[in-house]
This record gives C-alpha cells, sequence and structure tokens, in this order.
C-alpha cells in the first residue's frame, strides 16, 4: 500500500525549510541580479539595469584564454582520470594484490583531505622532479585526484553488473579482449558518461589544487580570483552568472543520463566515499 | 456482492457485543478506489481474518483501523466510540506488523517496553509487565538481544509481545506468518490460537493465505478488488461458498458451467436432479465430493458418469485425479490414496453436493 | 574466471599512477616535516624541530584552535540547517519529495568561488546587505564589520557546506523503515516522542557522516578565509600557504599539513566507529 503514516502538517517546519531554502539559493540569485545592475556590485536597490557588463565580458581575452585553458585541463583530465579509473575499478572488482585495501583508500584520499594538501604535495613533487609548473601539471594533478571520482563511479557500475554476462559471452567463444570491448565496456557506458560529466564539472571548477600548481597561463577559476584581488566590478558576477548557467546544464545532463537507470545516486556515491574513507 | 445480509452466521455473530465496527468505510489513493463500501462488525473476543489476493485491499482495512490512513469516506467505531478521527496513538489497538517492524536500535525488552514507556507507565509496572508479556511469548532469555541477532520466528514473538504488553482491545495481524518457512508457520499458527484463547483479546487478523484462514479463524471475511465477498464461517464459507469466485479461492473445486431444464441439472456429460429454478447456472463440486462407484446402480439423488483418466497426483493420504467425462469436459476428483490407475472408471457424486453459486 | 594477464594489465598502470603521483607527493610532505630550512636552502636532516616549533609557539596554537573553532561552528550552523530540511523532506514534503531533493543537490555541484564570491558582494560595507539597510534606515552608516571577520567564514563555509551536511541525513532518514514510525505510533507515542526515541537515533550515522564532512572541509579550508575572512578570520591552511610562499618555511609547512592530515584522518576513522556502534542492519 502506497501511504504513509499521515503526518500532521508542520507548519513550523514548513517555514524554517523555506528559509533554508532561501539562504542556499539568495546569494546566488542576488549574484546574478547584479550582474545587470550599471551601478555595480553593491547597493541597493540595484538601478539601470544592463547588458554592459556582459559586452565587457565577451570583449574581455584573458577571460576567453582562461576558459580556453579550462577546457583543455577539464578534457585531458576527464580522459586521464576515466582511463587510470576504469583500470582501477577493474582491479578492484576482479584482482587480488597486496596492499589492495591501502590501495582503494589511497586512491580516496584526494577527495576526502582539504584540498590545500594535494596541491601541497603536488607542489613538492613538481619540484622535486624540477618540473616546470604549467598547465600541463594543473592537468596531472586535476587528472590524478579525480581517479578518486572516476573509480568511485565505474566501481559501483561494475559491481551493479551481472557477470553472468561475461561468462556467457566466454562461453560464446568472445576472447576476454573481445568480451571486454563487446559486453563490460557497453554495461558501463552509463557509468562512463555520468562520471565523465562530474569530473568535468569538478576540473573547470577546480581551484585549491590548481592554486599550487599553477605556471603562467590560467585556469578560469585562478583567473577569476586573481581578479578578485585587485577588486569587484560586475563582470565577475556576469561570469559567475554564466558559470552557475552551464554548472546547472551540465546537472540536468548528468541527472538525465542517471535517471535513465544505471549507475548511481550523488548521495549513493557520498556514501560510499565515507564508507571507504 | 456483498453477503453480508444473507448470511446468517454473521448475524449470529454481530448479536454479540460489537467490539469494532466498520461503517460503509470506503478509501480511494487517488483516482484508485482501493476499498468500497465495507460495512463489517468484530464481535469482542473473535478471532476475524481478512482474507483476499493481494490488492484486494485487505491491508488498507488494517491500516484504517490501526490509524495508519484515514477513510475517505465512512465511519469506524469502536466501543460505542468513533475511532477514526482519533491519531494512531490514542487508539487501543496494537499491530503486528508484516515484517514486525522491531526498533533495530533496542533491545528485545526495551522494544516491548516502548509502549509502556511513552505512555508514562511507572517503572515498577513496565518491569512487571515487560518480563510476563515476554514469558507468554517464550522470550524471556533473549530480553537483553538486539533484534538483528534473532531468527525470524523470534523476531515474530517479540513483535507479538510487544503489541500485547500494552492490552489492546484490538490486536491486527499483517501477514505474520508470511516469512516463515512452512514448518515454523504451521507451529506459530498454533501458538498464536492458543495465546489469543489465553489472553481472549479480539484478533484481526491479514493473510493471503485461505488454508491459514481456515485453520485459525472464527469467521473469515473474504475480500475481492476492495468489497467484501463473503463473511462467514471457515466450514460454513467451504461449504457453501455464495459466489465462484469463493468457492475457487476457498479450497479447490469442480465449476459446472450448464443448465436447469425440468428440474434437472445438466452440465456437459453430467446431469443431476436439482430444485432449482430453470436457466442457466453454475454449480461448485470440491473434489473430495465425487467417488469411485462401488456399486453397479447409482442411488437416487446422486449422479454418476464415466470418465478417463488423465493425470495421478499422489499426495500422501490421497490423490487427486483428472479425469476426462468425455468431450473434453476435466474435473478433479479425490479419493483415498489407492495405488495407480488407468482406463475409463465409475464415478459418482451427490447431487446435494453441488453447490449452486452466484457469478 | 579472469586470468593473471588480464589481472596484472588491469591492476598494474593505475598502481603504478598513484604510487608515483599521489603515494610519493603525500610520502615527500611527510619527509619535508622532519627536515629544516636554514639560510633559504633545504636541508635534509631529520629532527622534530618543525614539531617542537609548531606546538610551542603560541601563534600556531592560537590559529589552530580558531580553526577548530570555526569548523566546529560551521558542523553545528551546517547541522541546524540540514537536519531540519532533511527530515522535513524525509517526512513531510510527500508529492515535492524528489524536486526539492534535486534543489538542494543542485549547488552541490555549482562553483566553490561563485558562492564564496557571492557573500563578499553581500557583506562588503558597499555590499548589497548595507545597502539594503540603509535603503529601509535601519543604519545609516555602512557595518563594516559583517565582511573581514570570522563571521563571514562561518557563514560562508556554512552556505557551502549546508548540503553536504543533508545529503546523508537525508540519506539516513530515507532508509529509516516507515513501518518503524507507523509502530511507534501504534504503540502510543506522538511525534516528538517518535522523533526523539526512534527518528533521531536511526538518524545517527547520516548525521556523524555529514558532520565530519563539514568539519572536515572546513579546517582545511583556506580560500573562504582569503575571500571574506580578513586578517582576524585567517585559519592554519592560510599559515601553510604563506610558509610556501612568502615565509618561505616548506618543513615547518609540511608539519602543519601533516597534522592537518592526522586530525582529518583521526576523525574519518572516529566516525566510523560510532557510525558502525549507531548502525544496526
Amino acid at each position: 500500500m502506497s501511504g504513509h503514516t499521515p503526518t500532521r502538517r508542520a507548519p513550523l517546519l514548513t517555514i524554517y525549510s523555506v528559509l533554508v531554502f532561501i539562504f542556499i539559493y539568495l546569494p546566488v540569485a542576488v549574484l546574478m541580479l547584479y550582474s545587470f545592475n550599471r551601478d555595480g556590485v553593491g547597493g541597493f536597490p540595484p538601478r539601470h539595469l544592463t547588458l554592459e557588463w556582459y559586452r565587457l565580458l565577451f570583449a574581455d581575452a584573458p577571460i576567453w584564454d582562461a576558459v580556453g585553458n579550462s577546457l583543455i585541463v577539464a578534457a585531458g583530465s576527464v580522459a586521464l582520470s576515466l582511463t587510470l579509473g576504469l583500470l582501477a575499478a577493474l582491479a578492484l572488482d576482479r584482482a587480488t594484490f597486496p596492499g589492495k585495501a591501502l590501495f582503494r583508500r589511497l586512491v580516496l584520499l584526494p577527495l576526502i583531505l582539504p584540498g590545500i594538501i594535494t596541491g601541497l604535495s603536488l607542489l613538492m613533487f613538481a619540484v622535486f622532479a624540477g618540473a616546470q609548473l604549467s598547465l600541463l601539471t594543473v592537468f596531472l594533478g586535476h587528472g590524478t585526484a579525480l581517479i578518486s571520482v572516476a573509480t568511485t563511479e565505474l566501481f559501483a557500475g561494475l559491481q551493479k553488473m551481472d557477470h553472468a554476462q561475461e561468462e556467457a559471452s566466454l562461453d560464446l567463444g568472445a576472447t576476454p579482449w573481445q568480451t571486454f570491448w563487446r559486453v563490460t565496456l557497453p554495461n558501463l557506458k552509463l557509468s562512463l558518461i555520468a562520471a565523465g560529466l562530474l569530473i568535468f564539472t569538478l576540473s573547470m571548477d577546480e581551484i585549491a589544487v590548481s592554486f599550487f600548481l599553477i605556471g603562467r597561463d590560467n585556469t578560469l577559476p585562478l583567473e577569476i580570483w586573481g581578479r578578485l584581488r585587485r577588486g569587484i566590478t560586475p563582470e565577475i558576477n556576469a561570469v559567475s552568472t554564466l558559470i552557475f548557467a552551464v554548472s546547472v546544464a551540465l546537472i540536468v545532463i548528468w541527472y538525465r543520463v542517471r535517471t535513465r537507470g544505471l549507475g548511481s545516486d550523488a548521495q549513493e556515491l557520498l556514501e560510499r566515499l565515507q564508507q571507504d574513507a | 456482492m456483498s453477503s453480508a445480509a444473507a448470511n446468517p452466521q454473521h448475524q449470529v455473530s454481530a448479536a454479540r457485543e460489537a467490539l469494532l465496527e466498520l461503517r460503509g468505510v470506503a478509501k480511494r489513493f487517488g483516482a484508485r478506489e482501493v476499498l468500497k463500501n465495507i460495512s463489517l462488525n468484530i464481535a469482542s473476543g473473535e478471532f476475524l481474518t481478512l482474507l483476499g489476493e493481494s490488492g484486494s485491499g485487505k491491508t488498507t482495512v488494517l491500516r484504517l483501523v490501526a490509524g495508519f490512513e484515514q477513510p475517505s469516506a465512512g465511519e469506524i467505531w469502536m466501543r460505542g466510540q468513533r475511532l477514526d478521527t482519533l491519531p494512531a496513538y490514542k487508539r487501543r489497538v496494537n499491530t503486528v506488523f508484516q515484517h514486525y517492524a522491531l526498533f533495530p536500535h533496542l533491545s528485545v525488552r526495551e522494544n516491548v517496553a516502548y509502549g509502556l514507556r511513552v505512555q508514562k507507565t511507572s517503572a515498577t509496572e513496565i518491569g512487571g509487565r515487560v518480563d510476563e508479556s515476554l514469558r507468554m511469548v517464550k522470550m524471556q532469555e533473549f530480553a537483553a538481544s538486539r533484534p538483528s541477532k534473532l531468527s525470524g520466528g523470534q523476531q515474530q514473538r517479540v513483535a507479538l509481545s510487544r503489541a500485547i504488553v500494552n492490552r489492546p482491545l484490538l490486536l491486527l495481524l499483517d501477514e505474520p506468518l508470511s516469512a516463515l518457512d512452512a514448518n515454523l508457520r504451521k507451529q506459530m499458527q498454533s501458538e498464536l490460537k492458543a495465546l489469543q484463547r489465553e489472553l481472549g483479546i479480539t484478533f484481526l487478523f491479514v493473510t493471503h493465505d485461505q488454508e491459514e484462514a481456515m485453520a485459525l479463524s472464527d469467521r473469515i471475511a473474504l475480500l475481492r478488488n476492495g468489497a467484501l465477498e463473503q463473511v462467514a464461517s471457515p466450514r460454513e464459507i467451504y461449504a457453501h461458498p455464495a459466489t465462484a469466485y469463493t468457492a475457487q479461492f476457498i479450497g479447490q473445486t469442480n465449476l459446472l458451467r450448464g443448465e436447469i431444464l425440468d428440474g434437472r441439472a445438466k452440465c456437459g456429460a453430467l446431469q443431476w436432479p436439482t430444485d432449482g429454478p430453470s436457466g442457466a447456472a453454475i454449480f461448485s463440486l470440491r473434489p473430495e465430493a465425487i467417488r469411485l462407484a462401488s456399486d453397479a446402480v447409482a442411488p437416487p439423488g446422486t449422479a454418476r458418469f464415466r470418465a478417463a483418466l488423465q493425470q495421478q497426483f499422489f499426495s500422501g493420504a490421497s490423490e487427486l485425479l483428472e479425469v476426462d467425462c468425455g468431450g473434453g469436459q476435466l474435473l478433479r476428483v479425490r479419493i483415498p490414496a489407492r495405488g495407480p490407475l488407468s482406463g475409463e472408471h465409475e464415478f459418482v457424486f451427490s447431487a446435494a453436493e453441488a453447490i449452486r453459486v452466484q457469478e | 574466471m579472469y586470468s593473471r594477464a588480464y589481472k596484472t594489465l588491469v591492476s598494474l598502470p593505475p598502481l603504478l599512477w598513484v604510487g608515483l603521483f599521489l603515494l610519493l607527493p603525500y610520502a615527500l610532505m611527510f619527509a619535508h616535516s622532519f627536515w629544516a630550512v636554514h639560510e633559504g636552502v633545504l636541508v635534509h636532516q631529520w629532527n622534530l624541530h618543525n614539531y617542537v616549533t609548531l606546538f610551542s609557539k603560541p601563534v600556531y596554537l592560537g590559529v589552530l584552535l580558531r580553526t577548530m573553532r570555526i569548523a566546529a561552528s560551521v558542523t553545528l550552523c551546517s547541522l541546524l540547517l540540514g537536519y531540519p530540511l532533511a527530515y522535513y523532506l524525509s517526512f513531510h514534503a510527500r508529492a515535492r519529495k524528489e524536486l526539492l531533493y534535486q534543489l538542494v543537490i543542485v549547488p552541490l555541484w555549482v562553483s566553490y568561488l561563485v558562492r564564496g564570491y557571492a557573500w563578499k558582494t553581500i557583506l562588503g560595507s558597499e555590499g548589497v546587505l548595507n545597502g539594503f539597510m540603509q535603503y529601509l534606515h535601519f543604519t545609516h552608516a555602512p557595518v563594516a564589520f559583517l565582511l573581514y571577520s570570522p563571521f563571514a567564514v562561518v557563514l560562508m563555509l556554512t552556505h557551502i557546506y549546508t548540503p553536504f551536511v543533508f545529503l546523508p541525513i537525508y540519506a539516513a532518514l530515507e532508509h529509516i523503515p516507515r513501518p518503524l514510525v507507523e509502530a511507534s505510533h501504534d504503540l502510543g507515542a506522538g511525534s516528538v516522542q517518535t522523533f526523539l526515541r526512534v527518528i533521531l537515533p536511526l538518524s545517527i550515522p547520516g548525521l556523524l557522516a555529514g558532520a565530519t564532512f563539514a568539519f572536515v572541509l572546513s579546517l582545511g579550508d583556506f580560500l573562504a578565509p582569503l575571500l571574506v575572512g580578513g586578517a582576524s578570520g585567517t585559519m592554519i591552511a592560510n599559515v601553510v600557504q604563506s610558509l610556501f610562499g612568502a615565509a618561505y618555511d616548506l618543513p615547518l609547512g609540511a608539519a602543519i599539513s601533516v597534522c592537518i592530515l592526522i586530525i582529518t584522518i583521526s576523525l574519518l576513522f572516529l566516525s566510523e566507529r560510532l557510525e558502525k556502534r549507531w548502525s544496526f542492519k
């Protein structure tokens, strides 16, 4: 039967929850609103609505260079962490090797530890290895840190997969290699897409690790960060609004992929992280 | 059909003090009508079973009485007081849940004490009553255990103990035995029945298992698509099913669709005398009502026919035969076990055993 | 069913990569914490000097304590906002549940920087809040203490971590079998008793997970203080960051990092233990 216990109306709780929602959304709403305000980021009420800041933004070459850099880093990170994450998930699912438990925890550390620790460790490693800081080091940092996300997602996908399918494939005469391409990978398709989108979003937004690994070329968050130190203008509101819009668009796609049935939920992801920690 | 009025047994029971009354109760979930105009009385001390397939609305009746759902129409009364307007926690009704719903963070003892604690019973009284209640279900030695450490049968006992310790006027049991294996189930059935006698509490029991319903109940209320099909004692409902559905749901039967003409019922190859009015008719003929004919001639008031054996299923004390009485008309016959049979045989049944039922 | 070659092929690359790019860097950080800097040059000499400095100089301990206080405040505030919200969604939102759930999740994936920056524009002395208050004539001059204070850091981090805290609590509440709540009502407990005796105890693992997230993530944050904290809102990670930058004392910075790491891992470990104790599967 579908019903729950008839819960009495809880007006106070409802009002409180509405207030929490306002707290969560108001800052971003304000920020968006002031991206159309001619007179700057503060003051009340906003007057003289204008698209001037967006015009400035679109003419702002360093911002778009940074967007390009971020896209390159994010795309590279997706490729790197998905490849290694897929192998790691297969290893955790199917192989036994000494230090497996340690390996599982180690992979997840960048998700659990404060970004500054991972960022500084990688910086020390770069210095130690004599590497020049550049977009390459940022890409290696992101790609490595986000293996955690790929591994978690894909491992969950593997666990949900029916292993009899692979046995059937081998039974029907396919080689392990053919089985991997024709059975295993197609089964993981949705997990791969979901993980890819997530890694892409996280890399585009990442700031704590990039902060330490960045060379001369900025990623978008670091370009904005740099400008914040010099004083704020509604142009930053405008770029933030666009980032917000793109993030939400990606989330919608991500949920579409999710709700088609495979993969896990964001909450499951967090739970698993917690368990693995 | 609602056969409450057509059923003499029901009126006898209702004449006793009615503990619980459902008056024209209906329940809708959105556009779905789950219960339609249910009127039912439960007498004090009675063991009444709500029997039905899944989706028949039996659990909904229970949840309405417990207070987990509100009726969309109608009223529920208990001992002359309106019940359906009270919240669940103010009703003197307790429930044994289908999967027990034991609190996993509390020990067995704390589970049983829960109802008394929240009602601010004194500590000394709680102690005594909890011990007594655990003793009744033979679970004293597990008082300190967590529910997760118990077997299904033991959890069942704790759930029972937790409900009866509150001395409810009415105990609701929602398929309490469905999660147990067959042997344990039989044992728990007998213990439940004994407990009910000992406590004198009225039981409203929900099950989809007709054998269980027959074994335990004083009366059975058979639900079909949210309406009462028939309410009667197990013997009555078995011997005199009111409808074809009831006849098929309770026990096994042969449904014979035929017609009555001039005092004779005709159904394929079978014919027997009957006093019903002429016209199309359906009869229910239990397999055990048919015997292998021993005499050469059929005595008056019986029907005799020749049929070819198709299948034979041995089941210990008896065996079930599937026979073809000609033209593909199959009948099931239950006879005492007597060894392998084959070929054609003569069968006989008493005309009085062919019960006329409604569609 | 999988051959030795298959297993080696899938295990070796991630093992090597993670060993080289994660284990080695973390180990390097650990090693640095036992080295020293003399006249701007790193000396590979093993000693506990950095840890002694860290625990003997009040300035470091002071910042560490303030960081803990801020992290604890963030945790408490996030719980106070996140728990009732999760409870509302799980038990009262009915048909709107799914939509509202998504609405809480969305900000999780929205840029940290965007959300932090929003607070900067709101709290500043030229900011939206001050403009609003003057517009309503609550105040006549801008209120300056809002931005660049520990308060602003707590506010910003609470805003960021409330959805984080909400998630595991909501998951825990959703996992409570509804028949348990019905059983409680059935046995005579009203809503408040049912909450205190059944729902709250059964949601403790989620509550612990959420609290741990909020605390650990706040503890190592260095961006919020830079953005809205000002001098009085400096946290321990800022000290690390400055030791790696202007103040150039890598070993001391590494030692502080190791301390943060140890605190983080111990808290995660402790929380995992407590969660096990409070889960009754």
